[in-house]
């Protein structure tokens, strides 16, 4: 890259300038407060713990790698493993990001391209104090018919993660990547910083499932964005199950090429204290762009749920679909739902949005109890159904966590 | 089987049956005939144990067993079974899983009566969202023979239902209502009717008539419903082919 040293200065110096800016939505804290010195992997003593085993298996990361195409870890600021199972070497590249930015010159070139690194202090932190993330590149024309995994794991309490992970889908290939993001138990505070910038070229199709397990005291700043070209599709999954003590985060897809489709699955379950600020914002520049953001949450304890979407068309030929429904499992709770369409200069784009809030339908409950079903079964069924209706494609692997989660609600407050 | 003795329901401040009595024996089908709001379909809750009403006095007697203060699924698994006039829909659940999991739950087959009914079409559907009537009525027809209740409680089963599906319905009903008859326990039903048109189909041995949440009067359901179409419900309190109770 030519300048190099120029766009670092300047990056350097934006993100400066925003360190004291607070997001646009969601609670306000203090990184610093989370900034230690460089945490390693000392905790592991050659092989994972169990606890540690448990907590990546939450979040969708098989140690044992069977049917994966490739895995990368992260323990604190220590990248752990990064490796491509031997059927899937020269079909996708998985690599630290400091060593791919070595590697590739042109890698700068998507470097902060999609996230703004002075979006707020959360993104100014992360360029500031960047330590670790991943590299995913799935070759051109490659096939990746398992999923590709990743864990980012954080050890140690009160401590943070800052990391910047690029994913590139080159033209015409296809992959799904699991992603999780994890606490072990003895964990209770900490941060996590994470920008997350994708790159789906022509024809390309990529499935990014997060799957987010944090600790009751945790705040999460994800920040990530989506460029989709002609003919690409990406689809991203998100799922949080687990307390958290604050999580905002307002992912981007930008539908720059024709033809270009995106779906975004959020399932949230906001339990205990948990603030949940999330939202979506897909944004149709290029012909016949289609673009869906649907999400479900479960309220309960005395969680804050905020469900955010955004719809923006610029194509006369666009078309999106925005629905965010919640569901109040306790009168201790707040929702809010807010959707909101934007046509610039594209009268014909067709945008469209649903919301609802609400508890379960009490009548519902009845009527499937006059067939037998206990209260609980009841609610558990019509839960299990709220949180994936109209979801489609779901990975099995987050089928399966919806449905343990539905199982095991407290009905208690109801 | 059933018992019903001296039942009074209160909706708020309002009294919506009054002194209900009646008996059901082990294998018979009464029929429950009345104008809209009479409380006929109060009735049929308020046995199955639906809704938000009060029961201010009286009981429902089950086999014996009180049940006037279980809940509904305690009433559904000693064997109540009910099909109400609108099913809520549910759009989170599917017709396939819920009769799976029912299946399941009273060691029966589902894929044999959803064939029978034809709802093959509908079981990957979420249940009752955009149903025809006869479409809601075949599901849930589908969810009792897997239920399989010894008692079976009806809500206007030709209610939304076109003629072609009326036959489907009351031959559904029917089988359900007979299936053991022959055998030492007899199922019992109790179907309230605007039609008639369900006694087509069912063999019905008596019948009684509610106004303004009371039972005005009991007889033989054919006679009763042919004095309702000649002179009204009212007429009925005149006639002289009918128990006055």
């Amino acid at each position: 890259m030519r300048n190099l040293q120029a766009y670092l200065k300047e990056l350097k110096e934006r993100a400066e300038k925003a360190l004291t800016v607070p997001a646009a939505f969601g609670p306000d804290f203090d990184p610093a407060l989370y900034l230690k010195e460089e945490t390693d992997a000392a905790a592991i003593d050659g092989d994972f713990s169990r606890r540690m085993k448990e907590a990546m298996l939450l979040s969708g990361f098989d140690p044992e790698e069977r049917d994966r195409a490739g895995s990368f870890m992260q323990q604190n600021d220590a990248v752990l493993y990064e490796e491509v199972a031997r059927a899937y070497k020269g079909q996708v590249e998985i690599m630290a990001i400091e060593k791919a930015l070595e590697k590739y010159d042109w890698l700068w070139d998507y470097w902060w391209r999609a996230v703004p690194v002075d979006q707020d202090k959360y993104t100014a932190y992360a360029a500031l104090y960047q330590k670790g993330g991943y590299f995913i590149r799935i070759l051109p024309g490659a096939q990746i018919d398992q999923p590709i995994q990743s864990c980012l794991l954080q050890s140690e309490n009160e401590s943070s993660q800052r990391v910047h992970n690029i994913i590139i889908a080159e033209e015409g290939s296809r992959a799904e990547i699991i992603s999780g993001c994890t606490t072990v138990p003895q964990v209770e505070t900490g941060m996590h910083l994470g920008i997350s910038e994708f790159y789906v070229k022509k024809g390309a199709f990529l499935s990014f499932t997060m799957i987010h397990n944090w600790a009751e005291e945790f705040h999460v700043r994800p920040r990530s964005a989506a460029i989709i070209e002609d003919d690409a599709t990406f689809i991203n999954n998100y799922l949080l199950l687990k307390p958290v003590r604050s999580l905002q985060s307002n992912p981007r897809a930008i539908l720059q090429g024709k033809g270009a489709r995106t779906r975004f699955n959020s399932i949230v379950y906001g339990q205990e204290d948990t603030v949940l600020d999330l939202g979506t914002v897909l944004e149709l520049h290029g012909e016949n762009t289609r673009g869906e953001a649907i999400s479900r949450a479960a309220a309960d304890g005395r969680s804050r749920i905020i469900m955010r979407g955004k719809l923006v068309a610029s194509s006369n030929t666009a078309q999106a679909l925005l629905e965010c429904k919640g569901i109040l499992l306790s009168p201790n709770t707040e929702m809010a739902a807010i959707p909101e369409l934007e046509v610039q200069g594209a009268p014909r784009a067709e945008l469209s949005h649903e919301a609802s809030v609400g508890p379960i339908s009490r009548e519902a409950v009845e009527y499937l109890m006059s067939r037998g079903l206990t209260e609980e079964e009841a609610t558990s069924l019509l839960l299990q159904g709220f949180m994936k209706v109209g979801i489609t494609g779901l990975p099995e692997i987050l089928e399966k966590a919806v449905d343990e989660m539905t199982e095991t609600i407290s009905l208690g407050t109801m | 089987m059933l018992e019903v003795e001296g039942l009074t329901v209160k909706a708020g401040d309002r009294i919506i049956l009054e002194d209900i009595s009646f008996t059901i024996a082990p294998g018979e089908v009464h029929i429950l005939l009345g104008p809209n709001g009479s409380g006929k379909s109060t009735l049929l809750r308020a046995i199955m144990g639906m809704g938000d009403q009060e029961i201010v006095a009286g009981k429902i007697i089950y086999n014996g067993e009180d049940i006037t203060r279980l809940t509904v699924d305690e009433r559904a698994r000693l064997g109540l079974g009910i099909a109400v006039q609108h099913s809520p829909a549910l759009p989170e659940v599917r017709l396939r899983d819920l009769a799976g999991l029912l299946a399941e739950r009273y060691g029966t087959s589902w894929r044999s009566p959803a064939q029978a009914l034809n709802c093959d079409y509908l079981l990957d559907r979420g249940l009752n969202e955009n149903f025809s009537g006869g479409e809601s009525k075949r599901a849930e027809l589908l969810q009792l023979m897997i239920q399989n209740p010894r008692l079976l409680l009806v809500d206007e089963p030709e209610s939304g239902v076109d003629l072609e599906n009326i036959a489907v319905v009351g031959e559904a009903l029917n089988k359900l209502l007979k299936g053991e008859r022959i055998k030492q326990r007899a199922k019992s039903g109790l179907i309230i009717t605007h039609t008639g048109y369900i006694l087509n189909y069912v063999n019905a041995d008596r019948g009684y008539v509610m106004l303004n949440g009371r039972l005005v009067c009991e007889g033989n359901p054919r006679d009763l419903f042919e004095v309702i179409n000649e002179r009204g419900f009212e007429g009925c309190l005149e006639c002289a082919t009918c128990k006055r109770i």
